[in-house]
């Protein structure tokens, strides 16, 4: 359904060119939840806004995005923002800034549904209720008439979702939704998408740096570097046998992955400057197992059953 | 709600007092005396001068003399004009809505300019277009409003004899004449007014762009410009509100250099003659009004705040 094609992302920055996204790909099917991980700065986030056709002007664009079988990249803004909020849609890390403090909770969410749906004030705003009801908000007419500092950072997200999830996306791109809220709401957001996700069928980019919740949501999951991928893999494989040096250093630094008893690991080095980023692999510079060879950068080297990774040295025995 | 505008009316009486003796007291420092100007040819004659001393109460104490005028104010009193043997009141009444004319056309001009010229020079932030609305704001701020009224009336009434150089014709008389005596005070305030204005709407909206709201906005695949004119413009508005409040107040509080170059008879002009003339009462009429108009502007700006940003219905 969604295609992503060595895609690139270069932004124009005083000390010269940028490039947040460098030749990713990937794809999503229907119904299915992909997980793009990574560190802060790795361009999960400039991927997952360039699907949505939000990053500024001034940014350059590569390769090929395609949804359901249309060239995303190719189409007018005209027909781009038909898709955005309807066929696409798209919850944000903030929660706190993410909506508008001026309108109420229905009007931002009924607003959605008089632009993709046509429907008149009145129309929207019961649906919006509706779907207020939907997120388990409680009370949701009473809800649905608050601004949002009047909301906690929890009901917040999920009038986030409400609204994202109007007009019946068929992919949904969530962008860190739990990052900025309470353990105990993570939990709460996290199985209320998977439950809508049951209910509509809607595809999920779930984008996130948090394992756990990979572990539990996602159904594949692409690991991104500084920028490039790592390691694609469906979700089982990756926990049991990941590939990459990184993934493997990424699931040693993960509280819960670590061996029983054993010291939390972490990778040594830090994240290449992406102004000036090592020749050939990405993670050669901090990579325990890397030879000669990673001078140039390795292609997605296949392992079955949908798992690959960027890496000379993979699979590690 | 209506507990925090009775607080902030019962804000009102002590602030206008203060103020008023304020008024009182300063007045007293300007140099001149008032008996020798009232006094004329007689001011060599000594009794003349204590005959009006007494009648004015010059010879009384500073605060009984205060507290004279004081209780007279407050049952709606302000004395007459010690020069031109007029209540105060009448002058004020006469004065005020010319002034009121004046400032609200000014505001209107400074509104219809400022408001969308800020928004644009901010969406299009270091565009050419942005470049030359900032370059037209900074000669707007940075021109002196005599020199531009000075050169409006050479070009419009002594070159091209379109609109008359200056005086005024009140609105109900003629309206259409009273537009051509007002026009041109109207632009070279409004103008100046709304280089304010475009400037602070253009630093609000640059902040509200960038907020991730905006971002949702977008998302929802809405179009660009219902995400700059509903959601953006919509919060960036918060602070201009507030400015554009004071700036009328300023406005109505009268623009005593244009009144002077266009001959306007407004508030400006009054206080401006009265302070020559040491003409105590109406200075003193004229400040109390002003800062009323003031007091209850700034009222309304917090009224108008609130409407805007629901933040702070809440409180």
């Amino acid at each position: 359904m969604l295609s992503v094609e060595r895609l690139s992302v270069t932004f124009e920055t005083a000390r010269g060119p940028l490039r947040a996204v460098d030749d990713v790909s990937f794809s999503l099917a229907p119904g299915r939840t992909v997980a793009l991980v990574g560190e802060s700065g790795c361009g999960k986030s400039v991927t997952s806004l360039a699907i949505m056709g939000l990053l500024p002007e001034s940014a350059r664009i590569g390769g090929g995005l395609t949804f359901e079988g249309r060239d995303l990249l190719a189409l007018s803004p005209r027909e781009r923002r038909k898709l955005a909020g309807g066929t696409l849609a798209m919850v944000f890390q903030e929660p706190m800034t993410s909506l508008n403090p001026a309108f109420t909770a229905g009007e931002q969410v009924a607003e959605a549904l008089r632009v993709h749906e046509g429907l008149d004030h009145p129309t929207a705003l019961k649906r919006a209720i509706e779907m207020l009801d939907r997120v388990r908000i409680p009370e949701p007419a009473r809800r649905a008439a608050q601004y949002p500092h009047q909301l906690s950072g929890g009901m917040r997200q999920r009038v986030m979702i409400a609204m994202a999830l109007a007009c019946k996306p068929k992919l949904l791109i969530a962008d860190e939704p739990t990052t900025a809220l309470d353990v105990t709401v993570q939990a709460q957001i996290l199985s209320l998408l998977a439950e809508l996700k049951r209910e509509t069928g809607t595809a999920i980019l779930l984008v996130t740096h948090d394992l756990g919740v990979v572990a539990d949501h996602a159904d594949e999951v692409v690991v991104m570097y500084a920028g490039r991928v790592a390691e694609t893999a469906p979700v089982e494989a990756l926990f049991a046998r990941p590939e990459h040096p990184y993934a493997i250093g990424l699931m040693g630094a993960a509280p819960r992955f670590a061996t029983p008893g054993g010291r939390l690991a972490s990778i040594a080095g830090t994240v290449p400057d992406l102004m000036a980023p090592p020749p050939g692999c990405r993670f050669a510079p901090r990579c325990p197992f890397g030879d000669e060879r990673c001078a140039e950068q390795p292609p997605m080297a296949p392992l079955g059953q949908g798992h690959a990774a960027a890496c000379w040295v993979a699979p590690i025995a | 709600m209506a507990r925090w505008l009775l607080r902030r009316l019962g804000q009102i009486l002590p602030t206008l007092l203060i103020l008023s003796f304020g008024i009182f007291a300063l007045q007293q420092l300007m140099p001149g005396d008032p008996a020798l100007i009232l006094a004329g040819e007689d001011r060599g004659d000594p009794q003349v001068l204590a005959q009006i001393r007494a009648e004015l109460m010059l010879d009384r104490p500073l605060l009984e003399q205060y507290f004279h005028w004081l209780g007279r104010v407050l049952v709606g009193d302000f004395g007459f004009s010690w020069r031109i043997r007029e209540p105060v009141s009448a002058l004020i009444l006469s004065k005020l809505p010319v002034t009121a004319q004046l400032a609200s056309m000014s505001f209107l001009i400074a509104l219809v300019i400022g408001i969308p010229a800020g928004v644009l020079s901010a969406v299009w932030k270091d565009k050419p277009a942005d470049w030359g609305i900032n370059a037209v704001a900074l000669f707007g701020i940075s021109t002196p409003n005599f020199w531009l009224g000075i050169m409006m009336i050479m070009f419009f009434s002594v070159h091209l004899g379109w609109l008359p150089p200056s005086g005024y014709v009140p609105l109900w008389e003629d309206p259409v004449q009273s537009l051509a005596t007002t026009i041109m005070p109207a632009f070279v305030l409004g103008t100046g007014v709304a280089s304010v204005l475009m400037r602070h709407t253009r630093a609000a909206m640059l902040t509200a762009l960038s907020q991730d709201y905006v971002r949702t906005a977008r998302a929802k695949g809405l179009m660009e410009r219902v995400v700059v004119a509903r959601h953006a413009l919509r919060n960036a508005l918060i602070p201009v509100v507030t400015l554009g409040t004071i700036e009328f107040g300023r406005l109505l509080a009268g623009a005593v250099l244009t009144e002077q170059i266009f001959s306007i008879p407004g508030f400006g002009k009054l206080v401006v003659d009265a302070v020559f003339n040491r003409d105590y009462p109406v200075v003193q009429g004229v400040v109390l009004v002003t800062a009323l108009i003031f007091v209850t502007l700034s009222l309304i700006a917090d009224i108008l705040a609130m409407l805007v940003n629901p933040r702070l219905r809440a409180a």
